[in-house]
């Protein structure tokens, strides 16, 4: 079995950073694992603005963001003290520290001194509000609906209904609106949004874009497409006002309720997660959005350098 | 104009199993089908049970038909390579006094020749269903019960022609009829002048549990039976994620298959009692199904008034079970009402090779697998871990739709519900098909994913 | 006429209230602040509101269809549609960098449509 000192699964900013800080403090064997083929992570699809004000005092979006780190990673590739595997998927981890990942034409198994994953997370769905009513063609997880949108150059739907107003929600309500459809609603069940600001004012005010505090979607209806979604006022106790039901007509719902961390993997080893990125398992750490979900790319940057960090001085103990 | 010996209106179980078992003898056979794929009707959504028989009156059709089937299925999974599990099923009272009920429905069961029942007491359950309520005093046990691949019980048949005719309007005359319409039976019927029985849905909402919960219960758990349903249950599924449900309420349109809040409160109330473990947070994924009723039993019958014309309706629960015993019977049928039967010598290809899984075999069975075929190492879908060769093998094997992927492979069913493997799985889809994006569906015509895709 | 106005600044993630008094559309006062960025976002908003366009355009002959793109410094909000016509209506054929400037001085606008990026071939 092939043998490595660090291996990092993720190359999102939390893997990416985390590397980089292993290496500045002292690893020289680190194997960098991404299914994608690219490094970059979600920042990847997020093309907006307002990613690293506070790591690098700008206002950059999601890719420049991510361009940064891949830089400084590819500076050190020149010494091979950091292996950049694309297209290499995790599929297991053991507490003994084997990472088995598949890659096409590949299936390897390597053995590792110390892990540091950072697999990101992933977005809550529509079963797990849950919203009754039909099953159509047309719901989309805001993520989703962005990589369709930023990546494949689709457009999924022509007639949106938006539930939840937190950021990913809101900036989708602008980029529906950009690529020429209508975003006929953001409906959010809390009285206010958890979003930005600036989000509201630049993704919905400007685009005068209805947003529906106190509201909740009760029900989805559409026999093969989404047709119209019931929309009802709740009370601060979160209860449905019956009175107050409307339908609004569309052909698209974009479901943005929230993420959860991705670390199935951490509990197929029977880990898990401690204090700030460690778990349960010595050696093993986890960072940036697969440890707890982050509002800010920076912040995610800022403690996955910790990661790296700790990672290191692991290493030098054992 | 096209000639047949037998035509087959419906594809879903009942008449690809009938299909299957023609399918021996040197015989021109169609089926027809409205849907985009096969089994995207009732056999769509249901429970996946191979039910041993219990909870059915020793005189009806549906109780023989389903002890026989059971027997039956196992045969067939075996030569189709599908997954077929023996769990068993336990029908649990809470009270002293429903135990002559109980024992009524023992004796029923064996009757119907239900191999190996027995009544189990507390302490049988405590060690070997744990999480059962602890007032729960003793049980039917009946270990014929078995669950398997929802999908992969189409039976391969070699007729495959019909089923990609696209043209709109054309006429296929054959000497005999068989209408196994699921739903849509007594419109059939009506056609020819048969107006004696009417087909009412009956819905089942289903809610699937986090695969976390795999362990939950080692059997399937029924309560006692009902007259119109035989109760909300815990069911264990061949992929792990237990399922609760199914509810049973009448309704009148064919095709609402929404889920309710009220489904869902049912459900969940109902089996809580069972296992009280269960919370609303275990909840995944949810549908609903329509269960053909029509009376108690099944129809079954060569119609004497258009000689040559086979209703095969009202197949509601246990139809699943039942198929391969309804189809011996409907070849009985034809063959009293003049069809002669001879058969095939070699052309009858019965076995079907399994579907490949990557993590359903060793380490270096699999990593000799990836080398040979680098598709297998290209994962698309996180949760399920389905790889690219596996979607391709399902698109030809009659994959049209993400829905007809999705019920072959798994690819989206898992916890993120294909936030992360729709697009691959569309580019997948229109590239073996050869088709635009924005006609890539979810289920059929009209239930296309995307609306527009910006050409290069 | 004087009429005081509330707004957000966008400037930054904090989102301060600000309270502006203007004058015939002028900008007189404000408060409510706390930096200098927020005096100038006010006069901007409420004079000539600007914003950042980030969208993406066509590739062709790379290992990406679609290329994120954005315009490198602010534009005036009133022209974000023409802008976003203008940016379908672009094409990438050659490999970019973050920062490859895509359209010099964009629609005239005194800034570039850069890419955000790098996509080798
Ligand atoms: C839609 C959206 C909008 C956002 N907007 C902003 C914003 O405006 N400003 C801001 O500061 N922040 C924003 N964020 C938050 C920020 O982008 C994230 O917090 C940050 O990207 C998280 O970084 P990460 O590395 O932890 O995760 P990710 O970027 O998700 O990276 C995880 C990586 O791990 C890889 N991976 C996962 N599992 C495996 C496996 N088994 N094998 C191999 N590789 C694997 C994935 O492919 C991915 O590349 C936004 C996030 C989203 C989703
Ligand atoms: C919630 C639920 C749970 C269930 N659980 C179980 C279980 O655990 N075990 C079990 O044994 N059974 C179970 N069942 C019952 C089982 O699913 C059915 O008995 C079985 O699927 C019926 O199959 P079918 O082929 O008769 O009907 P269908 O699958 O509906 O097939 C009929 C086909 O005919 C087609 N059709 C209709 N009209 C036309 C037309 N005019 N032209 C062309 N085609 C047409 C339809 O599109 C359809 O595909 C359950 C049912 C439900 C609803």
């Amino acid at each position: 079995m092939i043998k490595r000192e660090l291996i990092v699964v993720g190359g999102g900013p939390a893997g990416m950073a985390a590397a980089l800080s292993a290496y500045e403090n002292g690893v020289k064997d680190i194997l960098l694992l991404e299914r994608d083929q690219f490094l970059g992570g979600i920042l990847n699809q997020c093309i907006h603005t307002g990613f690293g004000l506070q790591h690098f005092k700008e206002d950059l979006t999601g890719p420049e963001f991510a361009d940064r780190l891949i830089i400084k990673i590819k500076a050190i590739k020149a010494d091979k003290a950091i292996e950049v595997s694309l297209q290499s998927f995790v599929v297991k981890l053991t507490d003994r520290k084997v990472v088995t990942y598949l890659k096409p034409g590949k299936f390897e198994e390597v053995q590792a001194k110390a892990i540091i994953m950072a697999t990101g997370c992933r977005e809550r769905t529509r079963e797990m509000i849950p919203i009754p009513g039909d099953r159509p063609a047309g719901i989309f997880s805001a993520g989703l609906a962005q990589k369709m949108i930023n990546i494949e150059g689709w457009l999924p739907g022509k007639e949106v209904v938006i539930i939840g107003s937190g950021d990913i929600g809101l900036i989708m309500a602008r980029r529906f609106t950009l690529e020429g459809a209508k975003v006929k609603a953001v409906v959010e069940i809390q009285k206010e949004s958890r979003g930005l600001v600036r989000n509201i004012v630049q993704c919905v005010q400007d685009f005068d874009i209805p947003l529906y505090f106190r509201h909740k979607i009760k029900r989805i209806i559409g026999h093969d497409r989404v047709e119209k979604v019931e929309v009802v006022a709740v009370d601060e106790n979160l209860n449905e006002k019956p009175e107050t039901a409307f339908d609004i007509t569309c052909d698209t719902v974009l479901v943005s309720v929230g993420l959860i961390p991705e670390n199935e993997l951490i509990e197929m080893a029977g880990a898990e997660i401690e204090d700030l990125n460690t778990t349960s398992i010595p050696g093993i750490f986890s960072c940036g959005n697969s440890y707890k979900v982050y509002d800010l790319a920076d912040s995610v940057t800022r403690d996955s350098e910790k990661a790296g960090k700790q990672a290191a001085e692991y290493l030098k103990r054992i | 104009m096209s000639k047949y010996d037998v035509l087959i209106i419906g594809g879903g179980v009942t008449g690809t199993s009938i299909a299957r078992e023609l399918s021996r003898y040197k015989l021109e056979i169609a089926i027809l089908e409205k849907e985009e794929e096969l089994a995207f009707g009732v056999s769509k959504s249901n429970s996946g049970i191979i039910h041993p028989g219990t909870q059915n009156p020793p005189s009806s059709l549906k109780g023989k038909l389903c002890v026989q089937g059971n027997l039956l299925t196992r045969k067939i999974a075996k030569e189709l390579g599908v997954d077929f599990k023996e769990v068993g099923e336990l029908i649990v009272i809470f009270k002293e006094e429903d135990m002559p009920r109980l024992l009524e429905i023992k004796k029923e069961a064996e009757a119907l020749g239900i191999p190996k029942l027995k009544i189990v007491d507390k302490k049988w359950l405590a060690k070997h269903e744990p999480n059962l309520n602890k007032d729960i005093i003793a049980a039917l046990y009946a270990p014929s019960a078995g669950i398997k691949k929802e999908f992969g019980n189409l039976p391969r048949f070699h007729i495959g022609a019909v089923s990609d005719n696209k043209d709109p309007n054309q006429i296929f005359e054959s000497r005999f009829v068989i209408n196994a319409a699921g739903l849509y039976a007594d419109e059939i019927s009506a056609m020819v002048g048969i107006n004696d029985f009417k087909i009412t849905p009956r819905k089942g909402e289903e809610y699937l549990l986090d695969k976390k919960l795999a362990k939950l219960t080692n059997h399937l758990i029924f309560p006692l039976p009902s007259p119109t349903s035989n109760g909300i249950l815990v069911i264990k599924t061949s992929d792990g994620n237990p399922m609760i449900g199914p509810t049973a309420e009448d309704q009148i349109d064919k095709q609402d298959k929404s889920t309710t809040e009220a489904g869902m409160k049912k459900v969940l109330e109902n089996v809580q009692r069972i296992v009280p473990k269960i919370s609303k947070d275990n909840i995944i994924a949810y549908f609903a199904g329509l269960r053909p009723v029509s009376g108690k039993d099944f129809i079954i019958r060569h119609e004497d008034k258009v000689p040559g014309f086979i209703s095969v309706a009202g197949i509601q629960s246990p139809g699943l079970t039942a198929a391969p015993a309804i189809a011996l019977l409907v070849v009985k049928l034809l063959k009293q009402n003049g069809l002669a039967l001879k058969k095939k010598i070699l052309f009858f290809h019965k076995h079907r090779k399994p579907t490949v899984h990557l993590f359903a075999m060793p380490v270096e069975k699999a990593k000799a697998l990836t080398k040979k075929d680098p598709a297998y190492g290209d994962i698309v879908c996180r949760c399920e871990m389905v790889s690219a060769k596996e979607i391709r093998d399902a698109i030809k094997r009659g994959a049209k739709t993400l829905d007809g992927i999705k019920f072959r492979t798994r690819c989206q069913s898992g916890r993120c519900h294909g936030g992360f493997c729709t697009t691959r799985a569309m580019k997948i889809l229109a590239e073996e098909l050869a088709m635009p994006l924005t006609e890539v569906t979810k289920r059929g015509k009209g239930s296309e994913i995307i609306k527009e895709s910006r050409k290069q | 006429m004087i009429e005081t106005r509330k707004l957000t600044c966008i400037d930054c993630p904090k989102g301060c209230q600000l309270s502006i008094e203007t004058d015939n559309g002028k900008v007189m006062g404000i408060s409510g602040n706390q930096c200098k960025k927020g005096e100038e976002y006010a006069k901007q908003e409420i004079e000539n509101p600007m914003r950042i366009l980030t969208t993406t355009v066509i590739a062709e002959g790379l290992p990406l269809k679609m290329i994120p793109v954005r315009t490198s410094g602010p534009i005036p909000k009133a022209k974000l549609k023409e802008a976003i016509e203008a940016a379908r209506k672009t094409k990438i054929t050659k490999p970019v960098q973050a920062e490859t400037i895509i359209t010099k001085n964009f629609l005239d606008l005194g800034v570039n449509l850069i890419a955000t990026r790098e996509i080798l071939a």
